[in-house]
């Protein structure tokens, strides 16, 4: 178990092409599955590993992610000596970077008595065990594991996503972006082992040289200073980087086959739990493919598509390929296709709304459709 | 300790055996409820929700689930820096070490821990009811009239009447007779199991109890009478509202089956009277392509591919395709094989239900036991 190591996981990830999620919201507290919000994977692969002593470094706009961690019970880090923390990045600079925030808590890392850290991203969905990581990292002997997973989906599922060039040996040489060009890649999962110290050294010479603003940046440029080596993933991964990646991977969730390789028994998916009613499935219902939420009711038909707690479909409504958020209604006789309703939205009986496979039409936040005079 | 007004005492020690194979290795009030509660949920929800946050649970019969399920109390928000929920369980004593003999003797074994919390009034519930009850309003009608001890009553059917304990009151809701399953009833005034005390009354009336060797050492029976002998003003407070005794198989089964009725009198989806459980960490409910579910309660962990047909799904039960539920409660983390058919059923929690097999006629409720298997082709009725 992995007590002697820490995890940072850093938040300042690129939010610009699923920005129609993150207006009130961090990518990290993005709903997903059902009942979970992105960070709850690697929360709880942090955990399942025995991690004990975990750092959140969050951005502006996290009242939603700070609920949702509240004191870190959910994940079994909820403890009197180190535990979950959440640390914000300044509130006075909405666009700064990651060494800034790691620089002005860097007391928390030189106070931690972990000798390794794990440096991880939120938005990449796995179930990954670190001790395996870590074995690796102790075997090789080596100053920095990056964990990778090797691809050849990488046009459709990885589009923008960071690569690694890894040599024969599985020395990392370079790292680059996938800007689909070829379907087979290195995927670079943003994850990254050291001893405390290298962090720390880097982190020290990024602020007196003024070379990087983003820690990763200096672990790629240092790549002939420090021995760095790549562990191979294997299980399933998703990119949650775009809408378009988002709704493809929820949709994807529905296949019973790879739903089963993200929720394990033996490495379950932590969540912050609430104390919703079962949910009812009234008369005139059709339900088919589709994940459903505790809480909710439903009245009419619902095909492939992920209903979170407390939504109501009314009589009538059609809602095909559809995500619908917590609390949302969909009025009776509604038809919609390809949408995702974000929490409480309210559809008034009688909407036809429709989104493309490729492109989901997204209903806002406390955005209500006017009805119809 | 910190002085509490009031102290609640959940019994919860009694072996339920009219429930057969469900209580066969668990308490009755860890027997799972609606999908996702287990029955002692309601009235622990209800000291919590009436804002009483200093509760004692009497556990004896196979208390390790309800020990497990109850845990420190934060489901409940009783995990309290001063008071919250503590089991309690019989216990050694320099005089001796006695089972708890009664549900009286239950409560007089733990007097110094009332006494602890120096409470003007106990509150004697009982952790095998559904009901959501507001403890308050009984405790400011109990002082409101000067009562001494005051008891819950709910109004049954005449006909129904002989099964309970009946009490019989003057026009001022006073109680001037006790009647246990009375065969000619003069009221319908049945007695819910809740109780009020001024507490110094009712610790006497427990020692006395105690030292009285004929004594059964059970409330209804021997308390109840004693301290209306005394003189001392009884009244009964008139509950209206959902509540059930869910002692029999066929009682835990219409109160399941209650919770699918659209006027549902429990309303256990109310907003401003939670009912709360302990949570599991599992993945939300899955519906597959071939699957019909209607007119059904269903909650996380489900995976569902059969047909499930007015029932009620705990956490974490898969229903194989073809497969076929009607009418039924299946507890949590049971397996139903395809083309399996259950019909008017129980099924306890961890049980296997094998593929082709019958369980239930439709006509009187059929139960399966805990872990217990129903091979492939079976019929069980």
């Amino acid at each position: 178990m992995l007590k002697k190591c820490m995890g940072v996981i850093n938040l300042d990830e690129n939010e610009d092409m699923i920005q129609e999620l993150t207006r009130n919201r961090l990518l990290a507290s993005i709903p997903i599955a059902g009942r979970y919000r992105v960070i709850d994977f690697i929360l709880s692969s942090l955990s399942n590993a025995g991690v004990e002593n975990v750092g959140i470094f969050s951005k502006m706009q996290c009242r939603s992610l700070t609920d949702h961690i509240g004191d870190g019970r959910p994940w079994d880090l909820n403890r009197r000596v180190e535990g979950i923390r959440v640390f914000n990045f300044s509130t006075l600079e909405p666009r700064v970077d990651d060494v800034y925030s790691f620089a002005n808590n860097i007391e928390y890392f030189e106070r931690s008595a972990q000798e390794y850290l794990l440096l991880t991203s939120s938005y990449m969905v796995c179930n990954i065990d670190f001790n395996e990581v870590m074995d690796f990292h102790k075997r090789s002997g080596d100053d920095i594991t990056i964990v990778y997973k090797h691809v050849d989906d990488a046009q459709d599922n990885f589009f923008l996503c960071e690569t690694l060039d890894i040599d024969e040996d599985g020395r990392v040489e370079g790292a680059g972006r996938n800007i689909g060009k070829d379907n087979e890649a290195d995927i670079c999962m943003e994850m990254y082992l050291m001893k405390k110290t290298i962090f720390i050294d880097l982190l020290t010479e990024c602020v007196t040289s003024g070379r990087f603003r983003k820690i990763k940046n200096a672990i790629y440029s240092s790549l002939d200073r420090y021995k760095v080596r790549a562990f191979e993933y294997k299980g399933y991964l998703r990119c949650i980087n775009s809408l378009q990646a988002y709704y493809k991977a929820s949709m994807e969730m529905l296949n019973p086959r790879i739903y089963k390789q993200l929720f394990l028994d033996e490495r379950p998916i932590y969540t912050k739990t609430t104390t919703e009613v079962p949910a009812k499935y009234l008369e005139g219902n059709a339900v088919k493919n589709s994940i459903i939420g505790n809480g909710s009711i439903i009245e009419g038909t619902v095909k492939n598509s992920i209903l979170f707690r407390k939504v109501h479909i009314g009589k009538g409504a059609v809602v095909n390929n559809c995500i619908i958020f917590q609390g949302a209604t969909i009025g009776d006789g509604c038809k919609l296709t390809n949408i995702i309703a974000d929490k409480y939205v309210d559809i008034e009986p009688g909407k036809e709304l429709k989104g493309d496979k490729d492109m989901p039409f997204v209903v806002a936040k406390k955005r209500e459709l006017v009805r119809e005079v | 300790m910190r002085k509490r007004e009031v102290v609640a005492m959940i019994l919860a020690g009694g072996q339920g055996s009219r429930l057969g194979v469900l209580t066969q290795n668990l308490a009755k009030p860890a027997v799972p409820f609606g999908g996702r509660y287990r029955i002692i949920d309601f009235t622990l929800s209800n000291c919590s929700n009436s804002g009483i946050y200093t509760v004692g649970v009497l556990t004896q019969y196979m208390p390790m689930e309800l020990h497990t399920h109850i845990g420190v109390g934060s489901p409940w928000d009783l995990d309290r820096l001063n008071g919250g929920v503590f089991i309690l369980p019989p216990h050694q004593k320099a005089s001796g070490a006695n089972w708890y003999q009664g549900t009286a003797d239950a409560v007089y074994q733990n007097i110094p821990f009332i006494d602890a919390y120096e409470p003007n009034l106990v509150l004697v519930l009982s952790g095998d009811h559904i009901y959501k009850m507001d403890y308050n309003k009984m405790v400011a009608f109990h002082k409101d009239k000067g009562a001494r001890c005051t008891i819950a009553v709910t109004d049954v059917p005449i006909n129904e009447a002989p099964r309970f304990g009946i009490m019989n009151t003057n026009d001022d809701l006073s109680i001037y007779e006790f009647e246990e399953k009375p065969r000619h009833p003069k009221s319908t005034k049945a007695s819910m199991g809740i109780y009020v005390f001024d507490w110094q009354l009712l610790r006497e009336a427990l020692i006395e109890d105690a030292n009285k060797p004929e004594s059964v050492h059970d409330f209804g029976k021997n308390v109840i009478p004693a301290i209306l002998e005394r003189g001392e003003k009884l009244y009964a407070y008139p509950f209206k509202g959902y509540w059930k005794d869910v002692g029999t198989v066929e009682s835990l089964w219409e109160a399941n089956m209650d919770l699918l009725d659209e006027n549902d009198d429990l309303d256990i989806g109310d907003p401003t009277w939670r009912v709360y459980s302990l949570a599991q960490a599992r993945p939300a409910q899955y519906i597959g392509n071939a699957a019909k579910v209607q007119d059904s309660i269903v909650v996380d962990g489900c995976e569902i591919h059969g047909e499930v047909i007015h029932s009620v799904l705990s956490t974490n039960v898969k229903v194989e395709r073809n497969a076929k539920i009607i009418d039924s409660v299946i507890m949590p983390d049971v397996y139903i094989g395809e083309n399996a058919i259950i019909n008017k059923a129980i099924i306890g929690s961890n049980a296997i239900i094998r593929k082709n097999s019958v369980v239930g006629d439709g006509r009187n409720v059929t139960s399966i036991g805990l872990y217990e298997e129903v091979k492939a082709g079976m019929v069980a009725n």
